[in-house]
């Protein structure tokens, strides 16, 4: 349709309406937890039956000297960024479509964009909690070596997270109803947590499965974190594929995004 | 005001140097269809002006492009003599909108939804006042999801408001709500329109366009087919006849709904009513005369803004309290 009408960017609402919007978006959050138990709660679950599990805490030759424990870790961060960005953002966004909730905010000096734009805050609020908390529970609780490289690990993160949310946006885009993002959102979570390594590391697979997860954005991702955890820069292959994720879905949810 | 146009689209333009809306030769087809068919009007600044049609008639597409939702694909709109589309910031702090068919977050509270609909606007209502206006007073901190269907209704009015709008927009507002809250959202409209601001109303309801409006439009299949006070359109549409009586024997209505003067007939226990225009008297009592019944205890009566809502677009309103 006129996706000209709507798409206009910048609006002349005084300055605080974007944090008004998010502050509501913050609350509703909190008061239908879905995303916090999604995002934080079950990762966080699983982080401490994986870490009251003995044998996860052998330090292995194929995992290159690591813990199976402190292998998983990566993984289960991508494990709590996929939730929020594959079924948290589109789930919110296609029903907020549907409600007319979207339509009614583009009737005043407010963009829709901007509900958008809140949304994406606050599920990164949410995965960023989760991320801390993991992270500092793998290493207080279950004793698993803290990670070593610091910028890595924040671009690995921050570059997944890009991916992912473009992959969820994208579905929000192009789903009519909140059913139809629902699945879309599961036929892409199995085979995205699957090459993440949730329901073996990666490592244990054959070669040419390993290969294929390379080039996902999950397996990039957990690449990614494993280095820079073990203290060196990710290689330049896991990063440029989630760059590739990134931009070319943010393009897809961008061009073909619906307001109503 | 006296009945004054005679033509099929009479577009009549109002005192005001610049009218709250102007639309002129305004047409929006999706595919095949026509939603909106060369239609143009003019309200004047501190009307309450009505569009009133059958469901399908292409009202809400009309206001869409009126305040700017959806491109038309010709004609021009103008409100407070802006462009909704290339002055929509500007617009949208003067226009203020309640959309048919149009939710909010469940489990929010009214008052923090009024909140945040207040920080997008420079001169907003004062938002406590406002909550009492619109008796939401109890219910401040209640979630969306817990409001009855009035209830919400009086919000989206609200947040049509609290920009302190000098247009205001409200499509179908009063669909689905029960006879009182219906009354009282009138009472409401009465009350935005004292403090100087124009409404542009969407309905299909005769009663409440016959109660509110100070003019109306009569849209059907995408066209105006009239335009002017209630009074006015029904005495031009109508003629304002009617006949009621009891005939002497039964009789199959297609006697009397066969005659060019009959619009429709309608039953009440045993008597009969007859809607229609010109010598409708005289047609109806000989034609029964001709057939040996005899009408009696004849009333005759005017007809109202539903007859003519009927005769200008060929279908029944809708009846009281009915969905859409």
């Amino acid at each position: 349709m006129n996706a000209s009408s709507t798409r206009t960017l910048p609006r002349t609402a005084p300055p605080g309406a974007l944090g008004k919007i998010v502050l509501n978006e913050a609350r509703l959050a909190w008061r239908v937890p879905g995303g916090l138990v999604s995002g934080i709660g079950i990762p966080v679950v699983l982080l401490v039956i994986f870490g009251e599990l003995p044998h996860f805490h052998q330090h292995l030759a194929i995992y290159g000297g690591d813990t199976e424990f402190e292998v998983y870790v990566p993984t289960l961060i991508v494990f709590s960024i996929t939730m929020l960005a594959l079924w948290g953002i589109p789930n919110q966004l296609v029903s907020y479509r549907e409600q007319g909730i979207l339509r009614r905010l583009s009737t005043t000096p407010a963009s829709p964009l901007w509900l958008l734009a809140a949304q994406v805050v606050v599920q990164l609020c949410i995965t960023v909690t989760g991320i801390v908390v993991m992270i500092v529970l793998s290493v207080t609780a279950f004793s698993a070596t803290a990670p070593r490289n610091y910028g890595g690990l924040i671009l690995s993160i921050a570059l997944c997270i890009a991916g992912l949310f473009g992959i969820g946006l994208s579905i929000a885009a192009v789903a009519r109803t909140s059913g139809g993002a629902g699945n879309l959102g599961r036929v892409a979570f199995f085979p995205l947590m699957f090459f993440a390594g949730l329901w073996d590391p990666l490592a244990n697979m054959p070669q040419w499965v390993q290969d294929i997860g390379h080039y996902t954005p999950v397996g990039a991702a957990v690449e990614a974190l494993q280095d820079s955890a073990q203290g060196t820069f990710p290689p330049f292959a896991p990063l440029l594929t989630m760059v590739g994720y990134a931009v070319v879905f943010i393009i897809i949810a961008w061009r073909f995004f619906r307001w109503e | 005001m006296p009945p004054e146009p005679e033509g099929e689209t009479p577009d009549l333009t109002a005192d005001a140097s610049t009218p709250a809306v102007q639309i002129t030769h305004l047409r929006k087809t999706y595919g095949q269809v026509t939603a909106v068919d060369n239609v143009s009007l003019t309200v004047a600044e501190g009307e309450i002006f009505g569009i009133l049609g059958p469901n399908g008639a292409g009202k809400t597409t009309l206001v869409e492009c009126a305040i700017g939702l959806r491109n038309p694909d010709s004609g021009t709109v103008r409100l407070m003599g802006l462009d909704p589309r290339t002055d929509r910031e500007e617009v949208r702090q003067i226009v203020g909108v309640q959309l048919q068919s149009s939710s909010l977050q469940s489990k929010l509270r009214v008052v923090e939804i009024l909140d945040m609909y207040r920080s997008f606007y420079r001169n907003p209502a004062d938002m406590n006042e406002l909550i009492s206006t619109l008796g939401l007073t109890a219910k401040r901190n209640a979630y969306y999801r817990s409001l009855s269907g009035g209830q919400r209704q009086r919000l989206s009015i609200a947040l049509a408001l609290i920009g302190q709008p000098r247009l205001a927009v409200f499509d179908e507002m009063t669909t689905g709500l029960d006879p009182q809250a219906r009354r009282d959202t009138w009472h409401l409209i009465d009350a935005v329109r004292d403090r100087g601001v124009t409404v542009l109303l969407v309905t299909h309801f005769m009663e409440e366009a016959e109660r509110l409006c100070d003019r109306l439009a009569i849209v059907n299949h995408g066209r105006i087919t009239a335009l002017d006070t209630p009074a006015a359109i029904t005495a031009l549409a109508a003629g304002g006849k009617q006949v009621r009586f009891w005939p002497s024997a039964p009789f199959d209505d297609h006697l009397l709904t066969s005659l060019p003067e009959v619009i429709r007939l309608e039953h009440d226990g045993r008597y009969i009513t007859v809607i229609g225009s010109g010598e409708l008297v005289n047609a109806v009592i000989l034609t029964l005369h001709a057939a040996g019944i005899t009408a009696h205890d004849v009333q005759l009566g005017t007809s109202n803004l539903e007859d003519a809502f009927i005769r200008l677009t060929g279908q029944q309103p809708a009846a009281k309290g009915t969905l859409s």
